[in-house]
């Protein structure tokens, strides 16, 4: 399961890091959004592979590492307030721009002011 | 104390000129002269001690953790050095009186000598070689102000700015050999890196240490190949060339070399490198003072050849050598000081510097020129003079020098041939300038005698260069001892100086010098014209050229990094990431620790293929924007159950409702933007990112590799250990959260407001065009709002509300928590928006989203200020059971106040950024003609919520 599990990190960061390589605002969105799992998987990993055990005192027999998964959930919540932030910044630059280049600068613009 | 004081004086002085500059240029001068004269009383206080072989210390700490202290230390070299720098900055100080005109700032000159000389006296009296390279720098950045005293001229900024460059470089050299000493040593004391001498020899590292020190030592002295500095210096203001470029700053160098004497010298590399860069300088120098037409063009390289000739004594490493150097030290600054003060008169009296104008000044001006003369010959070595008597002890050691074997004959004959020039020159200097028939047209005719006090510090220092020359042993003795001692220690030599050694080789060698100086002097207008058809290249144009070389390199450089292309910076970024990680990585063999790895369960392995397949796809069809959205949410699900199998409920609880929240968000944001990605990346650029993926995404997999396999610390069992008795909760993760790791979910909570409110402005007046289609040219359907859905969501909100209250007040005890229950308030909501539309949803509910993450932020604070009126920190939590009737014991916890605080920030924040990015949608989005209630309602609530 290990090996499994680093290939699915690997497969999105790789995925992530893709789209954050392109040139326009939306698939670098979802290259920031893939990549937001792909760290969250890794830091909560970093309490290791404990299937079957709990993070509630009394319930279960073995607890898993809770300190991973308290840094992660306030993670998700802020990586989605990033994401929002980001995904209305690239709609301002659209309105101000022209156009969804990451660069602003391409000469045909895909908005007819 | 006293050493401090003796620096710090000049300091403080520095200031006085400004104050009195407005009674009157003497009574500027007077109040310049105060700090140095009471640093010149304390150092002479010193001095008896100081000959009887005693060191003073002062140790004070300034910033210990990196060695810098305020450590000093009075020795023979420091006090001999301290003497010149007073002594002739004072001399400099009346001198400037009378030079400067009446349009020049003197208070801006005295108080950059007196910061000059402050940092002067700091280079020879820090014991810290830390410390010593503060001053150092301080002395260049001082001395780049001095040059550029007349900032209207461009040849001052020019020669200014050189100076700076090269000695400044220099330094930077300088002090990155220090840190090498200091990493052998361990401490930057000087007597630690005295007496750790052999082991610095012997680290392997000392022919880099030797190198770097002696680059910062040679750019200060202008020793060949960066002489190139000094001659442009002549640009400053006479006063500060006598003083910055005879007896002080380029003495900086030689210092530096005695300085650390005792601690790199000794060896080969020393030997070659400082005598052959010093005969080098020795004979450029010398052959270039000959043929200059300015005046102080020929004292300029005057002092270079000299300087040569006392990095050459110190390169010879013989004990009798480095008392010559030292010695040679005090004569060069004495007549070379006096000689740039006559040519500041000359110039003052004439209104020129060139020597083909200037001629037969002994008319018109005799007592300055008989003082001139006096300090040219002590330049040129005739006996009786002080200048004589080094020069005897250098010609007797070039003789000595046997380690190059049957080759060691080129030292004295080129200490001759240096020897010839340097008597050509200063015959020329006194015929040219004194003789030589009629001056031709000057621009100030008749000169005269310059004003009294003017010439005093000349008297002084030509009085010196007699006393010097005639009575050695009474007067320049005691000094040289004491100086010697401190650089040879228990090794100092007996000698003795003498005038007359009785007719040897030396002297014949003088004979020799004398005689074919004159000669060459008289042979003078063949070899000028010689030297005009060879050496004509300006110093100034190659080097301003180079400058603006290495201008471009560095710009093309920039252009290369910053090419203001987003998708250049971060495959720079990401490329630079990959590439420290790979080395990081580099030395390890085993990726795979010490734990067992457990099998692959099949449906595991089945969701981790349609993970794997939602991102491929994600990628594959990123032109497709909604098809890719489509995907990636199949990877968020995937992951949220991930959670759910490695036992982290909270987690899938989190991550299923942020997805939801996230994928409604990016659809919302999708109907602003084109809906298909041009295809713009040239095979090229995505064979680039592609690799750039792949290793960025095989070494993080490798990485997780190597750590899941690994055995670790964690300071878990704390939190396992006091969750319920410490926390009053049995779910551990919402205990940290809103507990233990209170503040920093506080601070999550803040950034979140944050966003949101940034969100909130950045959509204030935004406006976009609208699509009229979807992508594929369909239009928009007419009912927006299909009733069934907004029913069935009618019907759904009191159940999610519930259930989130439900999740919410559980949180502490079983999974769920604040930002659980807020995010499931958040989607309840948001299918309202989606069903029944904007317009209806804000007749409804009429909140400021904004207020209500504001105030989720403020309850949370509040919950933390609470403990402090029981007397405990920020955020300190409590909590007791209380018995309700039909409920039955139920726990409050105070902390179930902070979660309340987290419940109400997210549902705030999720909201204000989601329906203002409807509302956004709403207003502008109008298929149909504007007759229903919707508009009317978007009109009557813009610029609301």
């Amino acid at each position: 399961m290990e090996v499994l599990v680093a290939v699915v990190i690997a497969v999105l960061t790789s995925c992530g890091v893709y789209l954050l390589l392109r040139g326009r605002t939306f698939p670098i969105i979802l290259g920031l959004t893939l990549l937001t799992y792909a760290v969250n998987l890794f830091i909560f990993v970093s309490g290791r592979l404990n299937p079957g055990q709990s993070t509630i005192i009394g319930v279960g027999e073995g607890y898993t590492d809770p300190l991973p998964q308290a840094l992660v959930l306030t993670a998700i919540v802020i990586s989605f307030a990033m994401t929002a932030f980001v995904m209305v910044l690239a709609l301002r630059a659209r309105a101000e721009l022209g156009n969804d280049h990451v660069d602003g600068r391409i000469k045909v613009e895909d908005v007819k002011p | 104390m006293t050493l401090l004081s003796i620096i710090l004086l000049p300091m403080v002085g520095a200031l006085l000129p400004f104050f009195t500059e407005r009674f009157g240029r003497t009574l500027c001068a007077y109040s310049a002269a105060i700090g140095p004269l009471c640093a010149l009383g304390l150092l002479i206080g010193s001095a008896p001690s100081v000959f009887n072989g005693m060191v003073d210390y002062t140790y004070l700490p300034w910033l210990p953790a990196i060695g810098l202290d305020l450590s000093l230390r009075l020795d023979g070299l420091g006090l001999m050095f301290a003497l010149l720098i007073v002594g002739i900055g004072l001399l400099v100080i009346l001198y400037a009186r009378y030079y400067l005109s009446q349009r020049d700032s003197l208070s801006k000159l005295y108080a950059l000598l007196q910061l000059f000389m402050m940092a002067m006296l700091g280079i020879v009296l820090s014991n810290n070689l830390l410390l010593l390279i503060v001053f150092w720098e301080i002395t260049s950045l001082v001395s780049f102000l001095l040059i550029g005293y007349w900032s209207g001229q461009t040849d001052a900024r020019k020669g200014a700015r050189m100076a700076l460059a090269v000695t400044g470089a220099g330094g930077l050299c300088l002090l990155a050999g220090a840190l090498l000493i200091e990493r052998i040593v361990g401490s930057f004391e000087l007597g630690a890196i005295f007496a750790a001498a052999e082991q610095i020899k012997a680290d392997p590292s000392y022919p880099v240490i030797l190198v770097l020190v002696l680059l910062g030592a040679f750019t200060k002295s202008a020793q060949f190949p960066f002489q190139f500095w000094l001659p442009h210096a002549m640009s400053a203001p006479t006063p500060v060339s006598a003083y910055l470029h005879s007896a002080t700053m380029v003495k900086a160098g030689v210092f530096l070399l005695a300085r650390m004497h005792p601690a790199l010298a000794g060896t080969d590399g020393w030997f070659y490198i400082v005598t052959f860069t010093g005969m080098a300088t020795l004979l450029f120098g010398a052959y270039n003072a000959l043929f200059k037409h300015d005046l102080k063009g020929l004292l300029a390289y005057s002092t270079i050849s000299h300087l040569g000739l006392i990095t050459m004594l110190l390169g010879f490493g013989t004990q009798l050598a480095v008392v010559a150097a030292i010695f040679h030290i005090i004569n060069h600054a004495t007549f070379k000081a006096s000689l740039f003060m006559a040519a500041g008169i000359i110039d003052h009296e004439t209104g020129t510097r060139d020597m083909r104008k200037i001629n037969g000044m002994w008319k018109y001006m005799p007592h300055t020129a008989l003082l001139a003369m006096v300090a040219a010959l002590a330049m040129a070595g005739v006996p009786l003079l002080n200048g004589f008597l080094s020069k005897e002890m250098f010609f007797s050691e070039a003789l000595h020098i046997e380690s190059m074997g049957m080759f060691s004959w080129i030292f004295p004959l080129m200490a001759t041939l240096a020897g010839v020039f340097s008597v050509a020159y200063s015959v020329r200097f006194i015929h040219d300038v004194f003789f030589n028939g009629e001056p031709i047209d000057l621009p100030k005719y008749p000169p005269h005698e310059p004003p009294r006090y003017m010439i005093v510090p000349v008297e002084i220092l030509v009085a010196l260069c007699l006393l010097v020359g005639i009575l050695p042993n009474f007067t320049v003795a005691p000094f040289l001892d004491a100086a010697s001692l401190a650089v040879l220690g228990e090794n100092k030599p007996d000698y003795h100086i003498a005038i007359w050694h009785g007719f040897n080789l030396p002297l014949i060698m003088s004979i020799v010098a004398t005689v074919g100086g004159v000669i060459m002097y008289t042979q003078r207008s063949g070899l000028f014209a010689f030297y005009e058809r060879k050496f004509r290249h300006d110093e100034k144009i190659v080097f301003e050229s180079r400058v603006q070389l290495s201008v471009r390199v560095a710009q093309l450089f920039t252009d290369f990094v910053q090419n203001n292309s987003l998708q250049r910076y971060m495959a720079l970024l990401i490329g630079a990431a990959v590439v420290v990680i790979a080395y990081a990585l580099y030395p390890m063999t085993q990726f795979q620790g010490t734990l067992g790895v457990s099998d692959i369960e099949p449906v595991s392995l089945l969701a981790a293929i349609i993970l794997i397949v939602g991102a491929l796809g994600t990628v594959l069809l990123h032109h497709n924007r909604f098809a890719a959205l489509l995907l990636m949410s199949v990877v968020g699900l995937v992951v949220s159950l991930i959670f759910v199998r490695y036992s982290a409920p909270d987690l899938a609880l989190t991550q299923i409702s942020v997805e939801v929240v996230t994928i409604v968000l990016l659809i919302l944001a999708l109907y602003f933007l084109p809906q298909i990605t041009p295809n713009e990346s040239g095979a090229k650029r995505v064979t680039r990112d592609i690799a750039l993926a792949a290793a960025a995404g095989i070494g993080m997999g490798l990485i997780t590799f190597a750590m899941i396999t690994r055995p670790y610390e964690t300071l878990s069992e704390f939190y396992v250990a006091n969750s319920v008795s410490g926390g009053g909760g049995a779910n551990i993760v919402n205990v940290i959260l809103v507990d233990f790791r209170g503040f920093d979910t506080f601070g999550e909570i803040t950034v979140l407001a944050v966003a949101a409110v940034g969100i909130y402005a950045m959509l204030n007046g935004l406006h976009l065009p609208l699509p009229q289609a979807d992508g594929e040219g369909r239009r928009w359907d007419k009912e927006p709002h299909p009733p069934i859905l907004a029913v069935m969501a009618r019907i759904l909100l009191p159940l999610a509300l519930m259930v989130s209250v439900y999740i919410f007040l559980r949180g502490h005890n079983a999974p769920g928590g604040g930002f659980i229950a807020g995010l499931v308030t958040s989607v309840a909501l948001i299918l309202q928006y989606v069903a029944s539309g904007t317009g209806w949803m804000q007749e409804r509910l009429r909140w400021k989203y904004r207020r209500v993450a504001v105030s989720g932020v403020l309850i949370a604070a509040l919950t933390g200020v609470g403990s402090w009126f029981f007397g405990y920190p920020f955020l300190t939590s409590t909590f007791s059971h209380i018995h309700w009737p039909v409920v039955g014991d139920f726990e409050l916890a105070s902390a179930m106040a902070f979660d309340t605080g987290v419940y109400v920030t997210v549902v705030g924040a999720t909201m204000l950024i989601l329906a203002h990015l409807g509302k956004l949608a709403q207003t502008s989005h109008s298929p149909r003609p504007a007759t229903s209630k919707v508009y009317k309602n978007t009109e009557v609530t813009r610029g609301e919520n």
